[in-house]
């Protein structure tokens, strides 16, 4: 078989452990986002967009889910006789078995997958962020430079630099200094987690890292530092559109926010470069006598009665006359009943909410995001308040409490 | 209890003629996401029916187009799956030998039909819009020993309607007594065929068999009205909702009953037997602060800006400020402009209304906009 330009390595392992009661029974990457789609819709998206049509997956929290979305890869055209998309799973080998024990550990126990397809280059993606991009410049980008690694950068604002590894750049975009979430940032060039190393090297630093007993694995502290302190050629490629880290609860809220708009700062209905998602065969959309729909995006399957405004609804979700829903984030399959009133809320999937209830106060007044767990049944009548985190014990202890 | 599908996907073009000029009957889009052979396919695939071939005639690129590989339905398969059947013309044809009845499509299909290995082969047609479980008239078929299962359903009929609907009639045991073509002299309820039936394939097969020897060629007329005495040919009675489309008028009326919240709990969320189509990854619709939208069926992708009432969307479609739809059924990628005022139309795929139109059609005459059109 002829062998691949370039496959990606997809590392969606994470348990994303901020974002609390979304992810207690899913990874991070199944974590619904903007209606329909799962944010490792995105890189999955992007790497067919792109034209990489392999693509390892490494997963290892709570998989069953990421597992059973990703399937055979049909929904994105990755359901190839040659490549496509591989679920990597760590596993047991002869003389030990090992969970991935750090971003780089994973890639390093899926070398094996890598020879394989024996490509030039290698794609390394995570599934924590919602962005767009083109892959194959980046990728012709690494190419024209001759560069071992190409780490993808986006400007972010000074105050927010700290968070992120930081990169210092020369006028040619060769990397001259690199920082890991630094106290005094000497730059706002922010890595976005996307790296294209040629393969050779990556093999030869990632055995390095393996034998060396100090690292802790991970590709931002150990094997990008010590790349870059042999003196290997490392570039920046800059990007330029909408990036969002969505890592807890009020970045994922913000991207989903961001979404809404006359002209949205992260704009899904653009065909060139149109994201795929795993479709559930659900009705289209109905929308009542009485309904109110401003400012929202309301996916299929859904039947709305009552007031929507700034907020996004899943599929599925029944929206009861009178229940007002404000600036929230809906997921899939829940069920808003009567004159119940959601204000600054995520609720996750196949939740009921009782009629009368109140959940959240207006944004303006609130001191905080109100998250509601998923196959929860809230009972009728009740008042949830703002900057809480409802489970089946929040429920019980307040239900037992009531008047 | 193995059992095939065929479906007919051109039969019936000409009574919506509007609406299929370029494409076939079973791809007319409805249902703001649907084309009408994903009821036929769904009900197939739903009832356990995993071996399906398409009778095309002419017109069937858009239909190619929409089935794909047959995936979107799960009828993508080593074994079985969906298969398109084309019009076969051997060399030995002459130039009139493309068939005009649906006993002539079956002769072309012959060898097709032999080679299965299914006991029971279901037709069905793509003007019936329905969720129906076709084990349940498959068992029946099977439990009363009959060669031919025709479902029908009973409904109001209007004297003087011209349309191809056929009157079934059955005695008290279910057996068919007389089939009846637009014999429309009186007004009241009848059972009409939905064209779904069900029949034996050893005696589809000697149906063919013998039309082709002695030159039959209309099923209705030459095979069916003529052994009615001595064949066993049995009625199914369907209950659930049901719409056949003989007219442009029936394709808006029965558009506009999926409006109704009990036709669309009985045609879309019967559990475990969903409707499905061909993805299209449209994000899902956006609504901005100036939209207004009330009794109206929308589909993911579209942007909506202005005011909505009564009308079906289909994929895509945008509704710029301050227009005003209403009473419409839009089609995949309109654009309605600044200031458009709609009332009664129906827009085909693609069509541009420019800024400030005033188009008005009625109910019992909506008024069609063809495809690419623009106003």
């Amino acid at each position: 078989m002829r062998n691949k330009e370039c496959i990606a390595m997809l590392l969606a392992g994470g348990q994303g452990s901020r974002l609390y009661l979304l992810t207690q029974q899913i990874a991070k990457p199944a974590v619904s986002f903007g209606g329909k789609y799962k944010i490792i819709d995105f890189p999955l998206s992007n790497c067919i967009n792109s034209g990489i049509d392999t693509v390892g997956v490494m997963t290892q929290y709570q998989p069953l889910m990421l597992n059973e979305y990703i399937g055979n890869g049909q929904p994105w055209d990755l359901d190839r006789t040659y490549g496509g998309v591989m679920i990597l799973q760590p596993y047991q080998a002869s003389k030990k078995a090992d969970w991935y024990k750090g971003t780089a550990n994973a890639i390093y126990q899926n070398l094996n997958f890598i020879d394989k397809y024996d490509p030039e280059y290698v794609l390394v993606l995570s599934g924590d962020h919602i962005y767009k991009m083109d892959y194959r410049a980046m990728l012709d980008f690494h190419i024209k430079n001759n560069s071992d690694c190409t780490i993808a950068v986006i400007k972010v604002p000074q105050e927010e630099a700290s968070r992120f590894g930081i990169l210092s750049l020369r006028p040619d975009m060769s990397i001259s200094e690199f920082q890991e979430k630094p106290k005094n940032p000497k730059s706002t060039m922010a890595s976005m987690g996307v790296y294209i190393f040629s393969k050779e090297k990556l093999k030869k630093y990632l055995i390095m890292d393996e034998e060396n007993e100090n690292s802790s694995k991970d590709f931002g502290k150990d094997v990008i530092p010590a790349m870059f302190n042999s003196g290997e050629r490392m570039f920046a490629y800059k990007f330029e559109g909408y990036w969002k880290d969505v890592g807890t609860i009020e970045s994922l809220w913000e991207a989903n926010m961001d979404l809404l708009g006359d002209k949205p700062e992260f704009n899904l209905h653009d065909s060139r470069s149109r994201i795929s998602s795993r479709n559930y065969a659900d009705p289209p959309h109905y929308v009542g006598f009485d309904a109110v729909i401003q400012n929202s995006i309301i996916t299929e399957g859904c039947e709305i009665k009552g007031t929507v405004i700034n907020s996004v609804i899943s599929e599925g979700v029944f929206v009861d006359s009178g229940a007002v829903i404000k600036d929230s984030v809906i997921m899939r399959n829940c069920i808003i009943n009567k004159n119940v009133v959601i204000n600054y809320s995520i609720i996750d999937s196949n939740t009921v909410v009782g009629s009368n209830t109140i959940i959240g106060e207006e944004k303006e007044s609130s001191s905080g995001i109100t998250l509601i767990e998923n196959h929860l049944i809230i009972p009728s009548n009740m008042k949830i308040p703002s900057d809480v985190m409802v489970d089946s014990k929040y429920i019980s202890k307040n239900t037992g409490a009531k008047e | 209890m193995s059992t095939a599908g065929i479906i007919f996907s051109n039969i019936h073009d000409e009574n919506i003629s509007e609406l299929t000029r370029m494409r076939t009957m079973a791809s007319v889009p409805f249902g703001c996401r649907y084309r009408f052979i994903d009821f036929a396919l769904s009900n197939m695939v739903n009832s356990e029916i995993y071996n399906v071939g398409v009778i095309t005639h002419y017109n069937y690129q858009s239909l190619m187009d929409h089935i794909g590989t047959g995936k979107d339905w799960d009828l993508s398969r080593r074994s079985g799956g969906i298969k398109i059947l084309p019009p076969f013309i051997t060399a030995y044809a002459g130039e009139h030998k493309l068939y005009t009845t649906r006993l002539e499509a079956l002769k072309g299909i012959y060898t097709y039909l032999q080679s299965l290995t299914d006991d029971y082969v279901v037709l069905c047609d793509c003007d019936v819009v329905c969720n129906i479980d076709l084990r349940d008239i498959i068992e029946y078929h099977i439990e009363i020993k009959s060669n031919l299962t025709i479902a029908v359903k009973q409904v109001y009929i209007v004297k003087n309607t011209m349309d191809d609907t056929e009157i079934i009639e059955s005695d008290e045991n279910g057996r068919i007594t007389d089939i009846l073509t637009a014999p429309f002299f009186e007004s009241g309820y009848k059972d009409i065929n939905l064209n779904i039936c069900v029949f034996t394939r050893s005696y589809l097969l000697k149906v063919i068999s013998d039309s082709i020897v002695h030159n039959h060629s209309h099923l209705s007329f030459d095979i069916l009205q003529k052994n009615i005495k001595k064949e066993r040919y049995r009625v199914y009675k369907y209950k659930g909702y049901f719409a056949r489309i003989s007219s442009i008028k029936d394709y808006f009326r029965h558009s506009m009953d999926l409006l109704n919240s009990e036709v669309r709990t009985e045609l879309f969320r019967v559990k475990n037997r969903p409707i499905y189509t061909k993805v299209r990854n449209s994000p899902p619709a956006q609504y901005t602060q100036t939209a207004k939208v009330s009794n109206s069926l929308i589909a993911d992708g579209c942007i909506i800006e202005g005011i909505v009432e009564n009308s079906i969307l289909f994929r895509g479609v945008k509704v710029n400020k301050n227009a005003y739809i209403k009473n419409s059924i839009l089609m995949q990628d309109t654009l309605c402009g600044d200031n458009v005022d709609l009332n009664c139309i129906i827009t085909d795929k693609n069509v541009v209304i420019r800024d400030g139109r005033i188009l008005s059609g009625h109910e019992t005459l909506p008024f069609v906009i063809g495809k690419n059109g623009i106003v």
